[in-house]
């Protein structure tokens, strides 16, 4: 049920972009890593309801889920952590350090109509 | 139909206050926990007989996190340690804006710990930083041994994992709990968490764990 507060400052960042361009957006590319535990279901519903009369209506989202890092505390080699089976794909080692995850970025946006400058 | 790129993140507001919260207490060298779980498994029973145990040697302070009511801050309260409740009406996590809010609220130059008990829920507050030194998830055994497997990014983000309720599991008794898989599936998650298995309501457990946070509280003041 984060994904409300999500959908808020994504309206919020792509509001303020429609504006700037002066065109209607479409559709909007996101990333994020898979730590933020977003669900694409609850993300666009928020998102809709949110956008319900706004310029922003009606806009197609895409979400796009980056993997989990990790780096090996044995062989010091990074690599995508599977939580059903955490383990170094070098060096079979258990020890790993869990690295950042990706951030939320609102990656692209796209409008109809964008005023030729 | 044109494309524009943006390349803008989008928790940014979080973070910023986030990272303001941080600097804040460590500037102040306070250690400040964040506290998840699931409704129902003890936070708030931890947190009043963990304040009792440690009454005479650090001084706890405590931001409450709940969609409504102030229930918890009352519990809190009656230990006399001081507590600001924060009310998200709806909201499944806190903000790492209420915490700026809620620490400016809280005599925090006279306290060495402070606790953030977030909203009850295994998924969403995990990925809201508020600017804490770590985060301490609490599982009890009535929930199950599979939620490790089950929520990994909360057993694989935490400091430490505190198994509550263990009064109530083991030979003959009501909840079949099996603590070593929890352990091991834990421990797989996240080589460094540490574990105590607790009962807050017998006090089970509570000497190492109350050892814990007086070696943390410690070091931060040390370094």
């Amino acid at each position: 049920m984060h994904e409300a507060m999500i959908a808020q400052n994504l309206f919020a960042a792509i509001s303020d972009e429609a504006a700037k361009q002066d065109a209607k957006p479409t559709g909007a590319k996101i990333s994020c890593g898979k730590l933020y535990a977003i669900n694409d279901e609850a993300l666009c519903f928020a998102f809709e309801a949110i956008a319900k009369g706004t310029t922003c209506e009606g806009m197609k989202l895409e979400i796009e889920h980056k993997p989990i890092q990790g780096q090996c505390r044995n062989c010091s080699q990074n690599f995508e952590v599977e939580f059903s089976h955490p383990r170094c794909p070098e060096c079979d080692s258990e020890d790993f350090e869990l690295l950042p995850d990706a951030p939320l970025v609102l990656e692209e946006i796209e409008f109809v109509n964008i005023q030729a400058e | 139909m044109q494309k524009v790129d943006v390349g803008k993140k989008i928790l940014s507001a979080n973070e910023q206050y986030a990272l303001k919260n941080s600097r804040f207490l460590t500037e102040k060298k306070k250690l400040c926990l964040n506290m998840i779980s699931s409704p129902g498994s003890g936070k708030t029973t931890i947190l009043t007989r963990t304040i009792s145990e440690l009454r005479d040697k650090i001084k706890i302070g405590v931001i409450e996190g709940d969609i409504q009511t102030d229930i918890d801050a009352e519990k809190i309260r009656a230990t006399e340690a001081p507590v600001v409740q924060i009310n998200t009406e709806g909201t499944c996590h806190l903000s790492a804006a209420q915490v700026s809010a809620a620490l400016e609220k809280l005599p925090v130059d006279a306290l060495d710990l402070i606790f953030i008990e977030n909203v009850g829920n295994l998924v969403c507050p995990s990925a809201f930083e508020l600017g804490e030194a770590g985060k301490i998830v609490v599982l009890s055994v009535t929930e199950g041994d599979d939620k490790p497997a089950k929520y990994p990014a909360i057993f694989a983000k935490s400091k430490v994992l505190l198994i509550n309720k263990i009064d109530l599991s083991g030979a003959g008794l009501h909840v079949d709990f099996n603590i070593k898989r929890v352990q091991i599936d834990a421990r797989k998650l996240n080589k460094d968490i540490e574990i105590f298995p607790v009962s807050a309501k017998t006090g089970a457990g509570f000497v190492d764990w109350c050892k814990w946070l007086i070696k943390s509280v410690k070091s931060l003041r040390c370094d």
